[in-house]
């Protein structure tokens, strides 16, 4: 390593001309600048305009040589009054924090036995975790549908075995959305975990064991403080996505299942309100912002190299 | 005992997991030949819902349409993807680091609703002030790439930190000059990991519903959406079909690359071997 760095820089840098280098950065920069950061600051700029007969008004206007500025915050007072929205939103939260609390107790030991198991088995195991997510995930959430239904294949066989009379109720559940959303993301909490879990040092149980701690005492005290990283790199990736998820609760969630994803869909594909839909969608950006700061920290210090 | 105890845990857990992860993939491939119209109730063995795909024309327009946007965004994932990768890998400082990173990587966990309203909702202002670009093929490819550049960039980033930089060194030593360090030397190191990168998000694009749904124009409805509008309806035969075709096609991909991977290897393994010889 000693040859890397050479007053800081490293030799790639030094080598590679400002050319070069300006052009490597500044295409995915640039993209992203325009697909991803300009499209908030639109849906910003919506959410404060008022609907229109046909479209929504600008919010930046000339008049006469003066910039007139119209901003509209009819769209937030109405959501904060309805209490339905903020119910939603509480809700949304609460299917999400559940999702991830079962994925955390599922994957948690599953990622352990996995990292504990004989090396020349890993990677068989791990293929086998990362299978079903090449296989359609629309699919696969579609199939659930056919197991939980009324007259699906979980009632029809415990009916055919006499263990029930009627069909018990599961379909358009919280039971069937918060299982689908389990399903569903489930390897994103196993995958961060197993990675950390891996590559703990074993020596350290040793010592911890030789010190007179028990086995259960080591664990809570050494591995799972170790492993804390992956925890919560595994629990942005659940909680984030499903506190917006849409394509599960609309599939496999009921009336009483209320989920912020779907009343933006409704808003802005049944309502046709499009500033509503922004403002929804702005206020939702504002509940995962600490969980997504947390994400971006994780993900900069494993893998920008600030810890490596 | 204990050792056996804890043994048996780890099995039953870890076989329950696979178990609740494969049993709606199983029931998904033997319902799809089923005989009963009646989705979800035996009535023998058929492939009439073979037959019966092969004649939809709405799911095979829509199939052709997803394969092309698919291949379209592999390619644009990756590349764009590399470049990002590269960047946060070689260059530890540079103005808007951090923004770069926030921005690469939040695709990975925002929710698809908010991403698919932005995007639409900038290109629709794009097209009040320009006249283009009409929603279609185009727009659903930008918004995939978007979603793919950041899968892309995690897999060759990992890939990159694995690497040697040694490697790079010695061949620079040797004269190279930085594209040819690249093109001769990291680029082959990475080759893997660029595969596997293209793979995954082209499955990814051929998959997506809510991007595509807040993208698509008439005339353009990829496959998804023409899955998740009937399966919002009910239970629909079809869709089997098309999800026990999706198994077979992954599977066979998968296996062809562990085999190709493994032989790589070998090779790899062999003729490091027979350059220690030399020496």
């Amino acid at each position: 390593m000693a040859f890397t760095s050479l007053k800081g820089l490293s030799l790639y840098d030094k080598v590679t001309g400002s050319w070069g280098r300006s052009a490597v950065i500044g295409v995915p920069m640039v993209f992203l600048l325009a697909v991803f950061l300009l499209p908030f600051m639109v849906v910003f700029k919506i959410s404060v305009s008022e609907m229109e007969t046909v479209t929504f008004s600008e919010v930046l206007t000339w008049a006469e040589g003066v910039i007139l500025l119209k901003v509209n915050l009819g769209n937030y007072i109405s959501l904060t009054q309805d209490s339905l929205y903020i119910q939603t939103y509480l809700s949304s939260l609460q299917f999400a924090a559940i999702t991830t609390a079962i994925c955390l107790l599922i994957a948690y030991p599953f990622a352990y036995f996995m990292a504990r198991s004989p090396a020349d088995k890993r990677p068989a195991l791990l293929m086998l975790v990362m299978l079903p997510f090449w296989t359609s995930f629309l699919l696969r959430v579609y199939a659930w549908k056919m197991l939980l239904a009324d007259s699906g294949v979980f009632n029809n066989m415990a009916m055919a075995l006499g263990l029930i009379s009627e069909p018990i109720k599961m379909m358009n559940t919280p039971f069937s959305l918060v299982l689908g959303m389990v399903y569903t993301y489930v390897p994103f909490m196993i995958l961060p975990l197993y990675a950390n879990l891996v590559k703990m040092d074993l020596r350290l149980l040793e010592a911890a064991l030789d010190l007179g701690a028990t086995p259960w005492q080591a664990f809570w005290r050494i591995t799972v403080p170790l492993s804390k990283n992956g925890i919560i790199a595994g629990s942005m990736l659940v909680f984030i996505p499903c506190v917006g998820e849409f394509v599960i609760p609309e599939l496999l969630g009921g009336p009483q299942t209320l989920m912020i994803g779907r009343v933006l869909w409704d808003e802005f594909f049944s309502n046709n309100d499009w500033p509503m839909a922004a403002t929804v969608a702005v206020v939702m950006v504002l509940l995962i912002i600490v969980p997504l700061a947390l994400f971006n920290k994780h993900q900069a210090e494993t893998a920008g190299g600030g810890r490596a | 005992m204990k050792f056996n105890l804890g043994r048996m845990t780890s099995r039953f857990w870890m076989g329950a997991v696979f178990l609740f992860l494969y049993l709606p993939i199983l029931t998904l491939v033997v319902l799809s030949f089923n005989a009963s119209p009646m989705v979800t109730s035996w009535g023998g063995w058929s492939l009439r819902w073979y037959e019966a795909l092969a004649a939809d024309t709405e799911i095979l327009s829509g199939f052709f349409l997803s394969l092309q946007i698919a291949f379209l965004t592999a390619c644009s994932s990756v590349v764009l993807g590399l470049l990002a990768a590269l960047s946060l890998h070689r260059f530890k400082r540079f103005p808007g680091r951090t923004l770069f990173t926030g921005m690469v990587n939040s695709p990975l966990v925002m929710p698809e609703v908010i991403i698919g309203l932005s995007l639409l909702l900038m290109l629709v202002s794009v097209q009040r002030m320009f006249g283009f670009p009409e929603r279609g093929l185009a727009t659903i490819w930008l918004g995939h790439t978007l979603l793919g550049m950041a899968y892309a960039t995690v897999v060759v980033q990992s890939r990159l930190q694995e690497m040697s930089p040694q490697l790079e060194e010695a061949a620079q030593d040797l004269g190279c000059r930085p594209l040819q360090v690249f093109f001769l030397v990291t680029l082959p190191l990475i080759s893997q990991a660029i595969g596997s990168a293209w793979l995954l998000t082209f499955t990814l694009s051929l998959d997506d519903v809510v991007l595509s749904a807040f993208l698509s124009g008439p005339g353009s409805t990829t496959m998804p959406i023409v899955i998740f509008s009937r399966a919002r309806l009910g239970l629909s035969p079809s869709v089997n079909t098309v999800a026990t075709l999706t198994v077979v096609v992954v599977s066979i991909g998968v296996l062809a690359a562990s085999v190709l991977i493994a032989r790589a290897e070998r090779r790899r393994a062999q003729e490091m071997a027979a350059a220690y010889r030399a020496v």
